[in-house]
């Protein structure tokens, strides 16, 4: 199963990864990324991934599927 | 293999006069096929790489072994007399010019104001903005109008004013010194607009932090407030940033976009056909004409191998994102404007931690314009062939001057 992690020292707010899948990704009022889950589901996956690749700081990876 | 191609495009100035007005210089694709990486000469004397892929680009701009700061030996500057830069070495950074750890805690404090939940509760104040001024447009007595100055420039203007908190009354002013700041206009005029400027936007800090009110600056001066650091110079550093950059890109991708799809009917009809394409072929023309070209310029501070280039300290790279949004190994066929890609990894709006912090906003406003304007004036049409357009050659940022449109 896919596993995300988000580096909230590197993000830098972009709001990338909440456009691409708000089911996964959120952000605070400081605009900081916010995991909702991080595992997610088989159908958020693929929409997952990609913001994983548009993120611009790299504050995102995949650290197992 | 890279082959230096320094000769070839000796003298090269950004932006580069584009042959036909909706596609890179030519010179773009030649360098691309040559290499991903290749090394250029520059008019203002020196020799910096020219990144032409995709991967390549986004892999400087994401890497904290290139700087930013414009100040720094070796920086590609394409006007680099001794006059521009006292100017630049004179001025305090912008959010842009800096690296690392202060580029975080400017930028960090700010972040929040852009957040997608807090650009969407703008929405229906920008839906009325955009339907205020399609409602002049359509009360026009005469036609053509210039779509530039009666939609264009008022939307993302007012929208930025509101967030700011500037008088919406002073547009003219800063509307006009901004434009002379991107136009190649000679190096005495740039430094009267950019002094005229900064001037307006000092005293406009100085009242809000007497005088505050519900806006952008005044919640930074509250938080500066609270933590003990009131920082005037900074203040009026991010509200000169986010006052001039805030308005001219947007009008620019506005114009641009209607341009874009006007003269591709076939794809205007699938956007109109439903709305929701709409936010996909947002991504697409951002992607299509990428209009901030070359302001993604770094300098390496160490030595560093990209794509299998090494890239020495102190050397200059010019990160085109014009020619990365046409790099066919990242999109088919780039040429071709197709609202329906899926061109969301563009880098028209940069990469790494200096991608423009006003981006959503950008692309909401371009969304709510594009829908109402095809909507409310479905028989809209270019009142001059689009290749005669005045388009922005003498601009850093692309556009057009003046948009003659009718229905």
């Amino acid at each position: 199963m896919m596993r995300i992690k988000a580096d909230s020292d590197l993000c830098v707010g972009s709001g990338q990864c909440v456009l691409t899948e708000p089911a996964v990704f959120d952000q605070g009022d400081d605009g900081i990324v916010a995991l909702l889950t991080d595992h997610p589901d088989d159908q958020s996956a693929a929409q997952a991934r990609h913001a994983v690749t548009l993120c611009p700081s790299r504050a995102l990876s995949i650290l197992q599927e | 293999m890279t082959k230096s191609v320094a000769g070839e495009l000796a003298g090269l100035k950004l932006p580069i006069e584009r042959g036909c007005p909706f596609a890179p210089p030519t010179a773009y694709e030649r360098l691309r096929e040559q290499a991903p990486i290749n090394k250029v000469r520059l008019t203002s004397g020196g020799e910096a790489w020219w990144m032409s892929g995709h991967e390549e680009g986004r892999a400087v701009l994401a890497d904290p072994r290139f700087s930013s700061d414009k100040r720094k030996d070796g920086f590609p500057l394409f006007t680099l007399d001794a006059a521009t830069l006292q100017q630049l070495r004179s001025q305090p950074p912008l959010m842009l010019g800096m690296d690392g750890a202060e580029h975080s805690a400017a930028r960090r404090p700010v972040i929040g104001e852009f957040t997608v939940r807090r650009l969407a509760a703008l929405r229906p104040r920008i839906q009325d903005i955009v339907d205020h001024f399609i409602d002049d447009m359509l009360a026009a007595d005469e036609r053509p109008v210039d779509l530039v100055q009666t939609l264009s420039l008022p939307v993302p203007s007012l929208v930025i004013c509101e967030l700011l908190g500037v008088p919406y009354t002073d547009h003219d002013f800063f509307q006009s010194r901004t434009t002379m700041m991107v136009r190649r206009t000679s190096l005495e005029d740039r430094q009267r607009a950019f002094a005229e400027l900064r001037a307006y936007i000092d005293d406009l800090v100085t009242r809000k932090e007497s005088e505050p009110g519900d806006d952008l600056f005044s919640r930074q001066i509250a938080r500066q407030r609270q933590k003990g650091t009131l920082d005037h110079a900074g203040l009026v550093s991010l509200a000169f940033l986010l006052l001039t950059a805030g308005h001219e890109t947007t009008a620019n991708m506005i114009s641009l976009g209607v341009v874009g799809l006007l003269s591709h009917p076939e794809q205007l009809a699938l956007v109109k056909a439903d709305p929701g394409r709409t936010p996909m072929a947002v991504e697409e023309l951002l992607r299509y004409f990428a209009i901030a070209d070359g302001v993604t310029s770094r300098v390496a501070t160490e030595d560093v191998k990209i794509g299998g280039v090494s890239i020495k300290a102190g050397e200059g790279v010019i990160v085109s994102t014009l020619s990365a949004n046409w790099d066919p190994a990242a999109f088919k066929d780039p040429a071709e404007l197709d609202v329906e890609r899926g061109a969301r990894h563009h880098i028209a709006f940069g990469f790494g931690p200096h991608q423009c912090l006003g981006q959503n906003l950008a692309r909401m406003e371009l969304q709510i314009v594009f829908d109402t304007l095809f909507r409310r004036i479905p028989t809209l049409r270019l009142a001059a062939p689009a290749e005669d357009l005045p388009f922005k050659t003498d601009a850093v940022i692309y556009g057009v001057h003046e948009l003659p449109v009718t229905w």
